[in-house]
């Protein structure tokens, strides 16, 4: 692939909202991305390979629980700049970033958020370091929009609790060194445990020929009679509300990412627009590829200012369930859409890994449909309106 | 060690260059701008000695307070303390000159300024500084090691490098080859949540004077637009170069 030389679309001098620290966030994950992900990701998209190496750095870089304190390792930043790193990340490659939403949002998160003492200190400065790396357990072959129906169980065997299921679609499962799963107890409430790699009973194959987040891992859990130790218990919060706390954390994160994404291919489709000659001028210059340049633009910058008012209220600690999940639809759907129109622009160059378009358009499918699909989402803002569910 | 970093904040290599008041001083509208490439050597080598021998590393800039981006960025890096002159760097002498007050207060072993800003490109501030302060002084400084109170130093010179010796303190214009591009550190969140705390002292100008003032800037011609000529076609290539373009 060519070098990198995405510039970020500002067309509401959106930068005037955010601090200096910001700025500096965004420009060293951006730094970053341009010199460890933008030179390799097209060969490991290609080879459906995770860039395993790529952990150290996101780690050193801070990528992994930028907003937990810093005494558990984290940087201890606020909501914007977590945002703004996502959005950088995902403007590289949404596998990436979502080996990153994983560590940060569902496994560090609930370790810090739910998680004892011990267990902070246990795991979050290993889990910011790269040390360790994690992921999260929630969705089961039968219950996907509805984990509340999970089948994974735990039953309290007296010193340790004996937990039997298998989750699938479980992003970076295969290199996990632990995964934080989501099972009921004997009387089906849910609580969250701490699985470690190399406890007799538990297995994570690797799930193969996605078209979609290729150089992101995703497989299985198979818990086989696990014996789990009882201090693996997240004690501070059970029931569905507590993944679904992480999924708010995560899904915010996404909100940004996917601008990120959707700016990398209108930039992409801009500059290619005019350069290439066709009739004798940039296509640029025709109307149809102006209007879709034009649409382009006018929605990531809508969705910029969706998500910096989301940072603020989730700065605040006002955002809602319904408004990040609104912002998490509505961001995915623009940015596949972008992806979409900016793939036809490059003619045939862009179904080629020469440009990162078609990559993302193809990652995006992943994330419209993990974290809640779209339709659930609208079914979330469906609900939050009107009073009732429309789910069941 | 106490090395002192001298950094300069300069416009993005890819800004777009306008000017206003009549042509007397450059537009920063819409500008984003950097820590000087010369200088962000320099300053990573700092960092290296620092780690190497032990010691602090302080930078200084001399500007107005729309530059601390770039000071909290040097300090997001790894330096440890920042000190910012309040006065616009119009003219070299003043600025060495606010430099070399700040150096005589704080007692330097080593101080790195950039071999000249990608902005202006006086090139006149680093000499300046070590004639005010009679410091031994390597200008196009590729290399750099300390030993006690001596130091070697390689400097770039037309068609191979000079190697040097001097002790300390010093004064030494750095570019690329005092650390590769590789070297350069990207700053980390941790970085940037420590840069918060540390000391940036904005102190006010001493008083020195200004030997220069600009008059007006001009721009390069902007390129004439390309003819396409068929490759078939030679004689009308060498007839254009000859007519048009005389160059032959
Ligand atoms: C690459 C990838 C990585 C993933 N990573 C993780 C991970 O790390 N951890 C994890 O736990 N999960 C992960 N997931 C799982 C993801 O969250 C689920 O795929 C998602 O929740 C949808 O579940 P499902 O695939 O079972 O689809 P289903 O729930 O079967 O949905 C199928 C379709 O039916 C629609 N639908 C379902 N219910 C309703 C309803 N009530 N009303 C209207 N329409 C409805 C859906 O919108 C969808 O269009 C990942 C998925 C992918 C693809």
């Amino acid at each position: 692939m060519a070098t990198d030389q995405f510039q970020s679309p500002d067309y509401y001098l959106l930068d005037e909202l955010l601090t200096e620290e910001h700025k500096l966030v965004r420009e060293a994950t951006r730094d970053w991305v341009k010199k460890e992900v933008s030179p390799i990701i097209e060969e490991y998209a290609q080879k459906a390979t995770f860039p395993r190496h790529i952990v150290k750095g996101l780690a050193e870089v801070g990528a992994f629980g930028p907003y937990i304190p810093q005494e558990y390792g984290g940087a201890g930043l606020d909501q914007i700049s977590y945002g703004l790193m996502m959005q950088e990340i995902e403007r590289g490659d949404s596998g990436v970033r979502s080996t990153c939403s994983v560590q940060s949002s569902l496994v560090m998160y609930p370790i810090f958020a739910y998680g004892s003492e011990e267990q902070r200190k246990k795991y979050l400065p290993k889990l910011a370091s790269g040390e360790m790396l994690g992921s999260f357990g929630l969705t089961e072959p039968d219950f996907g929009s509805n984990p509340s129906g999970m089948v994974t169980n735990f039953k309290d065997m007296g010193d340790h609790y004996l937990l039997n299921g298998a989750k699938l679609w479980i992003s970076n499962s295969p290199y996990c060194d632990v995964a934080v799963v989501w099972a009921k107890n004997e009387e089906g409430r849910i609580h969250g445990l701490i699985v470690e790699r190399g406890m007799e009973g538990f297995s994570t194959p690797e799930t193969h020929n996605k078209w979609s987040l290729r150089a992101s891992a995703t497989g299985e859990l198979v818990f086989d009679n696990v014996k789990v130790p009882k201090d693996n218990l997240l004690p501070n919060k059970s029931g569905l509300g507590a993944p679904l706390g992480c999924l708010d954390s995560a899904r915010y994160g996404i909100a940004w990412g996917a601008i990120g994404a959707a700016m990398d291919c209108y930039d992409t489709a801009l500059r290619y627009s005019k350069e290439r000659i066709q009739f004798g001028k940039p296509i640029a210059s025709f109307q149809l590829q102006q209007k879709k340049l034009a649409e382009m633009i006018t929605e990531i910058t809508k969705a910029q200012l969706l998500t910096w008012r989301l940072g603020v209220l989730k700065n605040e600690g006002r955002a809602t369930t319904a408004q990040i999940s609104m912002a998490k639809r509505n961001n995915v759907a623009m940015a596949l859409d972008v992806a979409r129109e900016a793939r036809q622009m490059l003619g045939g160059m862009g179904i080629t890994g020469e440009y990162p378009i078609m990559r993302h358009m193809m990652n995006l499918e992943s994330v419209v449909t993990y974290e809640g699909t779209h339709d659930i989402h609208l079914l979330i803002t469906g609900m939050d309106i009107t009073g009732i569910s429309a789910f069941k | 060690m106490k090395i002192l970093v001298c950094i300069s904040h300069v416009p993005d290599t890819t800004a777009k260059i306008n000017f206003k008041d009549n042509n007397t001083a450059f537009d920063t509208d819409g500008v984003s701008f950097v820590i000087n490439p010369y200088d962000e050597f320099g300053l990573t080598k700092a960092l290296f000695l620092k780690e190497k021998h032990g010691g602090t590393v302080t930078v200084c800039h001399v500007g107005p307070a729309s530059a601390e981006p770039t000071i909290r960025k040097a300090l997001a890096i790894g330096a440890d303390d920042a000190i910012r002159v309040d006065a616009e760097p119009t003219d070299g002498f003043f600025v060495a000159s606010q430099l070399a007050a700040i150096v005589k207060e704080n007692q330097y072993d080593v101080v790195i300024c950039g071999q000249e800003s990608i902005d202006y490109n006086g090139g006149q501030v680093p000499g300046m500084l070590a004639a005010l302060l009679d410091l031994p002084f390597v200008n196009a400084c590729v290399g750099l090691e300390v030993e006690g109170t001596n130091a070697t130093l390689e400097r770039e010179i037309d068609g191979g490098k000079e190697k040097l010796t001097a002790s300390l303190p010093l004064v030494l214009g750095g570019k690329k080859g005092l650390v590769e591009e590789s070297d350069l550190r990207i700053p980390n969140m941790r970085g940037i949540m420590m840069a918060r705390s540390k000391k940036l002292e904005v102190k006010p100008a001493t008083d020195a004077a200004k030997h220069t003032a600009v008059a007006q800037f001009e721009k390069p011609q902007p390129k004439a637009p390309v003819k396409m000529i068929a490759a078939d076609n030679v004689e009308e290539l060498v007839n254009l170069l000859h007519t048009e373009a005389k160059v032959i």
